[in-house]
């Protein structure tokens, strides 16, 4: 218009500029987003092997007395009472609610005042007494034995059906649904994918809340299992220390009978037999006949499937590791009866019957035997899974996609058992190319192509997968030619400013619409440069922690590109060095500045920026290093193993069992940790004099600090 | 004969560059099949270093978009990336010319602008922002109390994003 030629030009270059700089920010938001992807992972890993170390000492190790008490005591199935027992042991009619109690009061049957009340009391962070609590589960239990695996629903032409996805905790997006929605109603039907538990705190408020509509419009509301409806999970990732936390005295049984639930949660929906709604997704083999008919409550303990999983692969290492010390197995062949590897097989039947125990198991071996095929095992186990993850294309090298290794038929076997098929429509995720490939990752589940979608869609005439279980930046996102939609309902998951949270709306023409949004009012106020900081800074503190832990072998791999010893590399090689250790696919490179403080000509200093990672408080004065840096290694490893011990929740360990999990612990690692060791570290921790330890004291004297913020 | 310059320019491209371009092109790569949505293009050239105008950038996707799909793979990215970082055809803008801009647009050389002032200048002429570039810059850049753009304390984080 009316500008100089100068005043234009100028216009043009600030712009330039300007889009110069959201572009490096989003680069770096990209960046960040792995990072936590890839840490979430990895930490899934760690379980993986903890579960493959547990289930292998079941079956092969013969311990001594004290010790196998104690692995008994972890893995003790203990739900042999029947129904009738469970019943009078949940019983709500004991516990009175004193006149003190300011929350909520509920009567039975639920009427919608009651749930509204419930919903306006944990706005305003009340808590439901644990009477109430206990009889909202009972009532739900009972209502959800009566369910099928498989729920259908038909559209119609005067209401839209809501689908919401994982909700983890975050009590503020369930709200948030709500307020934009509606509640659910006969008018206004729901369904609910799954993962409502685990990392955010209100977990039970959710569950609560979904079971009190659930209990008042049960034709309506519909609830999908997620892998987080899993007491194992739970150990790890949040619920049960919520629980705990919550209720000191009723906790245990509440989480008890929560258990139970779960078992019971519904599978699937299926809307007018054209769309499927599963909480993870399909694999090759799924048919939803066989699923329809599986007694899912028996499946108690899905993550425990992933060790049959495992032990599926490489059936002719597995036949000599069970031929070295096994005197009643006949080895002719690769697969014993019916086809199916025997390994395979005698997995099965210890984890999942009843009535299994430890000396009924497999024949004693001797104590060398065991020696070395534990560790031919987690050989194998490690390198098919190194492949697996190479032929996933979790491999940052650039180049031909790789083929499905021609291996892969013992998987597709151990699949088409039922329990497994229920465990990949709780535990799968899509992959880009085609095929079907055990899902290492996650430790449960399988890949799957869009030549699977399609060839399991069109077996069962759908048109539509919705799936959730993983985390997308808008909320939604289709794949497989828009054939598989996956909806997440939990916003700033990773942190604020992460990721928005979306849902469906669907109404009898079958297309999904979305509603986005982003929980948290300072969310929103953030400018772009900001949230972007956030986000990347618990990021970075979260790898700081990780290069933390692997320390020594950080300072091993940098030697070897440092031959003179001058303690000096370059960028690139500190790079490559770190990738070698930590095996996150992350880009280094562009994180070195953010990482990496002080540079000399350019140069990485490393012993100097080994010691400014990491430090922990002074109270807990632990001069071996060594030590340290495997607990903390370990520490979302001994958290489970803790609570895993801790079987009557009551927080406390005594001494004895503390020393026993290290033992277990140093076994597991291969480290040697001495009982005088042990011993001072046991003191220099506050506990009660009693001889027991406090977990929760213990867990917090842990903590990262930068050295190089004190100077 | 194309085919050969594009051989030769391939060797030219050392592995240092070409690392970077791979870094840019895969944090693009969602659906890990080597192509990127055309819409990324722009940012991709940003994030390395490069000062497209958009009319350059509408040029540049037309020739290697693959054939209307609204993605571009690698095979033809690679080239083309090559072309320009051989051709120099985007020039980084000097550091001190983003202070003289912005003293041009600041008539009466207060040391500030207004909202309204940059939003003029930015929503109508040269290559105007869209309203969601607008409100963004404006909220990361507006001093929250004087509610002015101190474009000098702005200047930094443009150009220190840069040296990244």
């Amino acid at each position: 218009g009316s500008y100089s030629i100068n005043a234009i030009r100028a216009a043009l270059l600030i712009q330039r500029w300007y889009r110069q700089y959201v572009a490096r920010l989003e680069i770096r938001r990209r960046c960040t987003w792995n990072i936590f992807q890839s840490i979430e992972y990895a930490g899934q890993q760690d379980q993986i092997k903890l579960y493959n170390f547990f289930g292998f000492l079941m079956d092969h190790f013969t311990p001594a007395s004290s010790e196998r008490n104690l692995i008994s005591h972890i893995f003790r199935e203990n739900e042999i009472c029947r129904d009738a027992e469970w019943e009078r042991y949940f019983c709500y009619k004991s516990i009175d609610v004193p006149d003190s109690y300011t929350g909520p009061h509920l009567t039975f049957p639920m009427t919608f005042c009651g749930v509204s009340k419930l919903v306006e009391a944990f706005k305003h962070k009340q808590q439901l007494h644990a009477r109430y609590v206990l009889q909202i589960l009972g009532e739900t239990w009972r209502l959800l034995r009566i369910l099928p695996n498989i729920s259908h629903l038909s559209s119609c032409h005067t209401k839209e059906i809501t689908i919401c996805g994982d909700l983890h905790g975050q009590l503020e997006d369930l709200l948030l649904i709500f307020y934009k929605n509606g509640l659910p109603s006969p008018e206004k039907p729901y369904v609910f994918n799954g993962d409502f538990v685990d990392r955010g705190k209100n977990s039970l408020e959710i569950l609560l809340i979904l079971f009190g509509f659930l209990l008042l419009y049960p034709n309506d509301v519909h609830l999908n299992r997620g892998n987080h409806e899993d007491h194992i999970v739970n150990l790890r990732y949040g619920f049960t220390k919520e629980v705990l936390g919550k209720y000191r005295v009723h906790g245990k049984k509440i989480l008890k009978l929560l258990q139970k639930i779960f078992s019971w949660l519904p599978l699937a929906t299926v809307i007018d037999h054209k769309v499927l709604i599963v909480h993870g997704g399909i694999s090759d083999t799924t048919d939803l006949n066989v699923i329809a008919r599986v007694d899912r409550h028996k499946v108690r303990k899905t993550f425990h499937f992933q060790f049959i999983y495992v032990s599926a692969l490489r059936p002719p290492k597995m036949t000599k590791l069970a031929v070295n010390g096994s005197n009643s197995q006949t080895m002719n062949s690769r697969n014993g009866d019916a086809g199916v590897p025997v390994d395979f097989r005698r997995r099965v039947r210890s984890l999942t019957h009843h009535s299994s125990t430890p000396s009924q198991g497999p024949p004693r071996r001797s104590l060398h035997n065991l020696h070395i095929s534990h560790q031919q095992m987690n050989w194998s186990v490690d390198d098919e899974l190194k492949k697996r993850r190479r032929l996933a294309g979790f491999d940052q090298s650039y180049g031909e996609r790789k083929k499905p290794d021609s291996d892969s038929d013992p998987d597709s076997e151990g699949r088409l058992i039922p329990s497994v098929q229920m465990v990949d429509l709780l535990w799968s995720d899509p992959m880009p190319q085609n095929g079907c490939i055990p899902n290492e990752v996650r430790g449960g589940g399988c890949y799957w192509g869009p030549d699977v979608t399609e060839e399991v869609l069109g077996r069962h005439n759908l048109q539509l997968l919705i799936r959730s279980h993983e985390c997308k930046q808008d909320g939604y996102e289709f794949c497989h030619n828009r054939r598989v939609l996956t909806i997440f309902s939990a916003s700033n998951y990773y942190e604020v400013g992460s990721n928005r949270g979306a849902y469906i709306r669907m109404g009898a023409d079958l297309v999904p619409h979305f509603v986005q949004y982003q929980a948290s009012r300072t969310c929103r106020e953030l400018t772009l440069r900001q949230s972007v900081g956030w986000t990347e800074r618990s990021a970075l503190q979260a790898l700081r922690r990780q290069l933390f832990v692997h320390k020594s072998d950080l300072i091993s791999a940098f030697r070897e590109f440092d031959p003179n010893n001058t303690g000096i590399i370059s960028p690139s090689h500190w790079a490559s060095a770190t990738e070698s250790v930590l095996k996150l696919g992350l880009p280094w490179r562009v994180l070195r500045p953010q990482l990496v403080s002080s540079t000399k000509n350019g140069m990485v200093d490393y012993q100097e920026w080994i010691r400014e990672l990491s430090i922990t408080e002074p109270k807990l004065e632990i001069s071996d290093t060594s030590l340290l840096e495997t607990m903390y290694k370990n520490h979302s490893n001994l958290e489970t193993i803790f609570r895993i011990i801790d079987t009557d929740h009551s927080g406390l360990i005594s001494y004895e069992e503390f020393r026993q999990t290290w033992k277990l612990l140093s076994s597991h690692l291969k480290t040697e940790i001495s009982d005088d060791v042990i011993a001072n570290l046991a003191q220099s921790i506050d506990f009660n004099k009693d001889g027991s330890i406090d977990i929760n004291e213990f867990m917090e004297a842990f903590r990262l600090v930068d050295l190089s913020a004190h100077s | 004969m194309a085919e050969n310059s594009k051989s030769a320019e391939a060797t030219v491209l050392n592995t240092k560059i070409l690392k970077k371009l791979k870094g840019a092109f895969q944090a693009f790569d969602t659906k890990s099949d080597n192509t990127v949505d055309i819409k990324e293009i722009g940012t991709i050239f940003y994030s390395l270093g490069f000062f497209p105008t958009q009319a350059d950038l509408q040029k540049f996707t037309s020739e290697v978009e693959d054939e209307r799909s609204g993605y571009i793979h690698w095979d033809r990215f690679l080239p083309a990336m090559t072309k320009v970082l051989l051709e120099d055809k985007f020039p980084p803008i000097a550091d001190e010319l983003l202070l003289q801009a912005f003293e041009v647009l600041d008539i009466e050389k207060r040391g500030y602008l207004k909202p309204e002032e940059l939003t003029n200048y930015m929503t109508k002429e040269g290559e105007p922002f869209t309203q969601e570039e607008m409100d963004e810059m404006l909220t990361a850049f507006t001093d929250e109390e004087k509610k002015h753009i101190y474009y000098k304390d702005v200047i930094p984080h443009l150009t220190l994003e840069r040296k990244m």
